[in-house]
Formats: structure tokens, C-alpha cells, sequence
């Protein structure tokens, strides 16, 4: 396959790419066996099923420490864990490795451990993702990695440190390791669909899991707990799910777009149990190259359903869901599928036990971004350019954490400012 | 073939009809007398013919069922449930040594009888199946849980194939039967999945062969929507030729789950020379949970070959039909990498002891 060439952010980090004198990293797993210590920040349902990945991979491994803002949380997810026979022996986790509270993360930095997966809601990630740079760790992060154009720029300059510094950086965009995206794209890059002229792109469904408030919850642990529906936490679902959609174009275009103009709205799910984010937003994307990206994200229920990716070129077409290319070039992938989630953590780890890190941290950096562009587009009901997005001093969320009151952010109206909680 | 088997029913029948439900359990949430109408539903009807017992044997056996066909109406006015009768009778399970084919766990074949009991004439559809998951008097539960409804799944299950009128697929075995539940409790009627039995006698309905309607793989496009016409797709259910008993996509569509976990050496392991009467292999229980894996499905799907749509052909579930669901713990509910698994419903015409049913609602 074709490098994938990112313009703008190749430019930023090219300081790092070209440096001569790289810090020695702490390579001490190259080519033997030893046994890679795990950690775990989030341990929620994808934490924890990131981590059963990171135990799932060749050579030896254990989880060895885990944090979470709550306890219940941990150790569900520890019980969880150990529920699988193949993992148990994996797992060593002393009490004095596991963490709570809102400085669970620096516990488990500080843990000892070699990688940490990064699973929190997003707000908190470009913080942990600095941090565990800082301390020398490999990091699988999920998706999105920030909810803001701050948090990306403070995610992107660790992103840089990780090339210094010689760590691998895997993403929970886990198309980019599904055998069958890879095969549609190595097409799509050799030209298969001729120019590109235009894509859609939808992660149209229903609602998502939501717990009912409990009287002892402070605002901030109600939030907290229901996570996906509030801004500053999750960054919307248009950054939180739909990133996944969006990403795929932007690898098949290899580059971002440049501008963003979109609608959206907050019609049906309406309860003020689901915070205040919208329920669907639809945005129009301009390429450098003229070509055009037509988006959808919707989470309301019984309407028609949608999460697919398509490109639309001189020569043909390209269909991700079923990976096939139509036209001049018509192709349709008949390989293996494979589990993209296991996947991307054999990738990781194989990097790491041969000292060639990977860094998958520029594009799922440019991915959240060109979702939060496109969610500053249907917010504000503005047209945005992605220097725009890139430089947006536009922040979300508290400065502290302290579980107390937290007035909930108005529903964004377009058309006027944004408006102060209350 | 066909009278031979419906004498076999009349043994024990009761005369009880589907305009009356053979027990008044529980009291149903709703009134649910269905409308006898055999010619709604949806799905073509002109090749459809009921199987009824000959006149002449009926009489011989007054104890006979007047099974009808008849429409199961859902609440909300949701496309109800098209039923057809299946009498009870004797049948050989399995497949002949020589089938071309054929799988070892298809035999030694086994004489087995079932009891009456009528079959959904197609697969349920996502309109029937969401009337379940739309339940708003239901929690939506982690885990099946008696009377409880699925938590939202993150992605879309029909992945873009179609959702009004298409089958319900990606559902787990567990699902399937919390849905037979609701549906028993709804409607004041037992329905559960089919045992695998029941499945092949109905899949036969009467047949020796390789398919219901023969042993010739050309003629399959006729009858099942495969890999080789499914235009990389499920269908609507119900555009193919039925069977003798009217049923339409035993063979092909989706897969379709039945109670039973699938036991390779199960055919072989009881032995003997008297037939088998409603047999069905339950999930084991090991540390009083049931197993999760292999659940029998049956028929095959769109995206089978002609082997495995056979009558006899067996398939067993796998944790890889969950790989893509990237939570720990997976979801009780969903299949993610199973789009070729769906489902029918079976009411018996004998309800069972509340013993029985709650071996079946709950394994």
C-alpha cells in the first residue's frame, strides 16, 4: 500500500521526522521474550475488552495495574476479565495496582507498567496520552482522542514526543487493521476509481445505552456515567462514533478537508437524561482536490438505518460495507476476515518486541479533528475551514473534577453565540 | 408420505383450534384471538397449500386437531405472524451415508416422531422482531433475565441490507428465545424455537431427500435464496417456492437457530430401535449456567452453498459470530459476525408443563 501522505501534519511534525539524534527509548523487550507489563486507564466495557486484545497477543504479557474514576466500575471489569479461563493466568493485578478516583491514571503510570490502554471518555485523553508519552509508555488510545481543538493540539505534540521518544502509538480506528478495508483501500490508493469526485459516509442508528440518575449522584458522577451525552465528555456522537466514518474517507483521500458546513439538531431525544448533545447532524466536506464528502450521523430510533462508507470517482465506485469496487476497475475483496480489534494489538505488540515502533497517533489526530470541525459547522451553523477548526481556542469542559454540581451545557443553538451554562 | 405422517399426529391430539389456546396461562397482557387468516401475511399465497389430514382419517380419528393456518397478530399492530400447521408424525432424521454432502453428525439417522405444532410460514421479520425490542414496559437488560429486552446495539445489525420486511438477523440463540418468551406472554400462547427435530421434519415435510424438493442442486435457485442468486444479500422471506407444508426459506435466507445445542455424536449416542418422541438436547448446565456454544442452527443461508442448505445439514454457533462486538464482557444479545442467522417460531399444539416451558424459556 501507498504511504499515507498527510500534508499538514507531516509539515507540523517535521521536526520530529527529521531529527538525527533520537533519545534511546527503553527497548527492552527487542527480540526477547520478555513479559510486557499492561495497565489499563478506563476500564470500562472497551477498556477492558482492549486489554483481553493486549492479553490475546503473542509472547508474554500481563495486566498489571488498572484504573478507574469508579470502583464498581473496576471491578466489574476485573471480574469480567477473569470470567475467560485463556486470560486468568494473565492477569496479576495487587490490590496496590488497582486505582480509583480522578488520579486513577497516574497510579497506573506509575504502576511500572510497559503500555497503557487508554480508554476513558475522550475528554480525558489528551491529558493521560501526554502523561503516559511523558513516562515512556507505549499507548493504545481509543477513539476519538479529544473532544476539543486544544485537546488535539496537546494530543498531537505528544504524538510527536512518541516519534522522539521511539514509542508505539496504536488507535482504536480498527478499520485501518480489518483485512478487507485494507485490501478496498491498497485499490482505491492505485487509482482503482479514477479521480475521486465525491463520498458519503453515514453512522445513522438508534440511541445508545443511558442510566437513569441514582439520588447520591453529584452531577459530575451522573455525567460522568453517562458519558455519550454530554460535549465536553464525549465531544458528541458525531466525534465520538462517527469519527469512524469520517476517517475512512479521509484515509481513501489522504488528506483532510479543508472546509465544513453542516445542519443538525437535537429533535427527538429530547430528556434531559441524555444531556444536551444533538441527535443528528449532517455535513457537507470540501477536499483540496474539489472532491466533496456527504455526511450523516444520526442516533434516534426507528428510522432508517446507515453506517457505511462509499467514494464515487470517474472510473468506478467504491462500497467499504461489502468491499467491493464497481466500474471500469469493478473488484470485490474474497480474502479472510479477520477480528480488527485482536488485530490491532497484535500490530502493537509485535512493533514493540521488534523495536520498529508504529504511530498511529497523525491520523486519528486529523480524523477527531475533521469531526470536530464538522461539529463546530452544525453548531454554530457557520462555515469552518480546518485552519479554523485547527486553531479553535473553543473548549469544552471543566478545568477541575471534583464530584460536585456541574451545570449541564444549553442544547448549541446555530446562528448564535455559544451560550454560557447556567 | 403426507398421510402416513398425519395419521402419526392424530395420537393424543386434543380438539382444540388456534381460535382456542389449548391452555389459559398466565393471564396474556393483552387480548391477542388472532384473526384466522391464512391468506394475510404479507408473503405471496398462490402456491400455498395448507396440510390438512384427509378427511377419511380424520374421521377414523375423531381426536384429530383442526389446525388451521392462521395470522399471529403482535401488539401495536405490528405485521403479525403468518402460522401454518405442521401435524406431528414419524420421520428418519439425518442423512443417508451416501448423501453427497453430507456431514458425519448428520447420522446414523434416527427414527423420531414429533408432535403437532405450527411453524411461522416465514422467518420473523425486523418489524416482528423490533416490536420486541421497542417494548417500552421491558428494561433493557444486560443479559437475558425472563422479561427483560436488549440493550441498543452500537452499530447497525441489518448492515445495510434492508430492515422493513427483511429477516431479523445477528440475534444470539439467548435472544431468540427471550424473544419466544415475550411472545408466549404477549399473546397468552406458548411459542418457543423449534427443537431440531421439528425442524427437519418440518424442513422435509415428508421428503427423503437431499432438499425438500429433491436431490437436484439445479433446482435449488427455485426454492432458497443462496450464495449463488442471494445478490450479496438476505430477501424477503416467502418469494421462493414453499414446501409440502407451506413453509417458505426452510432452505436458505437466514439460518435459523433451534433449541437444541448441537451434539456431534447425539444421533448415534441413544441408540435402539423405537423412535424417539419430541426429542431435543438442551444447553448442558456446568456450574448451573447453561453453555453459550455450539447452538444448533439449521437450513442454511445466503451465504451457504448447497451442502449446507440441506435438510439434514447441521451448524453450530462460535464465539467468532461475536468477534466484532469490541466490549468485555460481550453482549448477551447480538451476534455481530453472524448476518446469516435468523429465526422462526414454533407453537406446539400440546402446550407443555410449566416444568417443560421453563426448561425451554430458560435452558
Amino acid at each position: 500500500m501507498k504511504p499515507v501522505s498527510r500534508r499538514s501534519f507531516l509539515k507540523a511534525s517535521s521536526v520530529a521526522a527529521g531529527a538525527s539524534v533520537l533519545p534511546s527509548a527503553p527497548f527492552v523487550h527487542v527480540g526477547g521474550p520478555e513479559e510486557i507489563k499492561v495497565g489499563v486507564i478506563g476500564a470500562g466495557g472497551r477498556g477492558t475488552g482492549a486489554v483481553s486484545q493486549a492479553l490475546s497477543t503473542k509472547g508474554p504479557v500481563k495486566l498489571w495495574a488498572a484504573g478507574d474514576m469508579f470502583g464498581d466500575r473496576l471491578e466489574g471489569a476485573i471480574g469480567g476479565l477473569a470470567e475467560n479461563e485463556g486470560l486468568k493466568s494473565k492477569i496479576d493485578l495487587a490490590d496496590s495496582r488497582k486505582f480509583t478516583g480522578v488520579d486513577a491514571w497516574k497510579g497506573v503510570l506509575d504502576s511500572g507498567v510497559d503500555v497503557v490502554v487508554l480508554a476513558t471518555p475522550p475528554h480525558f485523553r489528551p491529558h493521560h496520552f501526554e502523561q503516559a508519552i511523558e513516562a515512556g509508555k507505549h499507548v493504545f488510545c481509543e477513539k476519538p482522542i479529544a473532544v476539543d481543538s486544544p485537546g488535539v493540539r496537546q494530543f498531537l505534540a505528544a504524538a510527536r514526543k512518541a516519534d522522539e521518544k521511539k514509542l508505539s502509538v496504536v488507535s482504536g480506528l480498527q478499520r485501518h487493521h480489518q483485512n478487507g478495508y485494507l485490501a478496498t483501500m491498497e485499490k482505491v490508493h492505485d487509482g482503482a476509481l479514477g479521480r475521486i469526485l465525491f463520498a458519503r459516509c453515514a453512522w445513522n442508528m438508534g440511541g445508545l445505552w443511558m442510566h437513569r440518575r441514582k439520588p447520591e449522584w453529584s452531577d459530575m458522577e451522573w455525567q460522568l456515567r453517562n458519558w455519550l451525552y454530554f460535549t465536553w465528555l464525549s465531544g458528541d456522537h458525531i466525534v465520538e462514533q462517527h469519527v469512524h466514518n469520517l476517517d475512512v474517507i479521509n484515509w481513501a483521500m489522504q488528506a483532510h478537508p479543508i472546509r465544513a458546513r453542516g445542519m443538525g439538531g437535537r429533535q427527538v431525544r429530547t430528556d434531559p437524561a441524555y444531556g444536551h448533545i444533538f441527535d443528528h447532524h449532517a455535513v457537507q466536506y470540501e477536499y483540496e482536490n474539489g472532491a466533496w464528502l456527504f455526511s450523516e450521523c444520526r442516533q434516534i430510533d426507528g428510522c432508517a438505518n446507515d453506517v457505511s462508507e462509499h467514494l464515487y470517482g470517474t472510473d468506478g465506485e467504491a462500497h467499504f460495507g461489502d468491499y467491493t469496487i464497481t466500474g471500469k476497475n469493478a473488484w470485490k475483496y474474497d480474502g479472510p476476515n479477520n477480528d480488527p480489534y485482536q488485530s490491532e494489538h497484535d500490530a502493537m505488540f509485535a512493533s514493540i518486541r521488534s523495536g520498529t515502533p508504529i504511530n498511529a497517533g497523525y491520523y486519528v489526530a486529523e480524523s477527531t479533528l475533521t469531526a470536530i470541525m464538522g461539529r463546530m459547522a452544525t453548531y454554530s451553523g457557520k462555515v469552518v475551514t480546518w485552519d479554523e477548526a485547527m486553531n479553535s481556542d473553543e473548549r469544552w469542559g471543566p478545568t477541575s473534577y471534583e464530584f460536585g454540581p456541574l451545570p449541564v451545557d444549553p442544547v448549541p443553538m446555530p446562528g448564535k453565540p455559544r451560550a454560557k451554562k447556567v | 408420505m403426507l398421510v402416513l405422517l398425519a395419521l402419526t399426529s392424530c395420537s393424543g391430539g386434543e380438539e382444540k383450534g388456534p381460535q382456542a389456546p389449548v391452555q389459559q396461562p398466565a393471564q396474556p397482557t393483552q387480548s391477542a384471538q388472532p384473526a384466522v387468516n391464512p391468506s394475510a401475511g404479507g408473503v405471496a399465497t398462490d402456491e400455498f397449500v395448507p396440510v390438512k389430514l384427509p378427511a377419511a382419517e380424520a374421521a377414523a380419528k375423531p381426536a384429530a386437531p383442526a389446525m388451521e393456518p392462521y395470522d399471529q397478530e403482535l401488539p401495536g399492530g405490528r405485521a403479525a405472524i403468518a402460522m401454518v400447521p405442521v401435524p406431528g408424525g414419524r420421520f428418519r432424521m439425518g442423512s443417508p451415508a451416501g448423501e453427497s454432502g453430507r456431514a458425519d453428525n448428520e447420522g446414523p439417522q434416527v427414527e423420531v416422531e414429533v408432535g403437532p405444532f405450527w411453524m411461522g410460514r416465514v422467518e420473523i421479520t425486523w418489524e416482528q422482531y423490533d416490536a420486541w425490542n421497542t417494548d417500552e414496559e421491558l428494561p433493557q437488560a444486560k443479559k437475558p433475565d425472563g422479561m427483560s429486552r436488549p440493550t441498543p446495539p452500537y452499530t447497525d445489525m441489518t448492515f445495510g441490507m434492508g430492515r422493513d420486511g427483511y429477516p431479523a438477523i445477528c440475534m444470539t440463540q439467548e435472544a431468540a428465545r427471550e424473544y419466544c418468551a415475550w411472545l408466549s406472554r404477549k399473546t397468552g400462547r406458548f411459542h418457543r424455537l423449534p427443537t431440531e427435530a421439528e425442524w427437519e421434519y418440518a424442513c422435509r415435510a415428508g421428503s427423503k431427500t437431499a432438499w425438500s424438493f429433491g436431490d437436484d442442486p439445479a433446482a435449488l435457485g427455485d426454492h432458497a435464496v443462496y450464495a449463488a442468486n442471494n445478490g450479496n444479500t438476505y430477501q424477503k422471506g416467502g418469494q421462493k417456492k414453499p414446501n409440502a407444508f407451506g413453509l417458505f426459506d426452510m432452505h436458505g435466507n437466514v439460518a435459523e437457530w433451534c433449541v437444541d445445542e448441537l451434539v456431534a455424536d447425539w444421533y448415534g449416542a441413544t441408540g435402539g430401535t423405537s423412535p424417539r418422541t419430541d426429542p431435543v438436547a438442551h444447553p448442558r448446565r456446568t456450574d448451573g449456567k447453561p453453555l453459550r456454544y455450539p447452538h444448533v442452527v439449521r437450513g442454511g443461508s445466503w451465504q451457504d452453498e448447497p451442502a449446507m442448505l440441506r435438510s439434514a445439514a447441521r451448524r453450530g454457533s462460535e464465539p467468532a459470530w461475536k468477534q466484532r462486538d469490541p466490549q468485555i464482557p460481550k453482549s448477551w444479545w447480538y451476534f455481530t459476525d453472524a448476518p446469516f442467522v435468523g429465526f422462526r417460531v414454533v407453537r406446539p399444539l400440546q402446550e407443555p408443563s410449566a416444568e417443560e416451558r421453563a426448561r425451554f424459556e430458560n435452558p
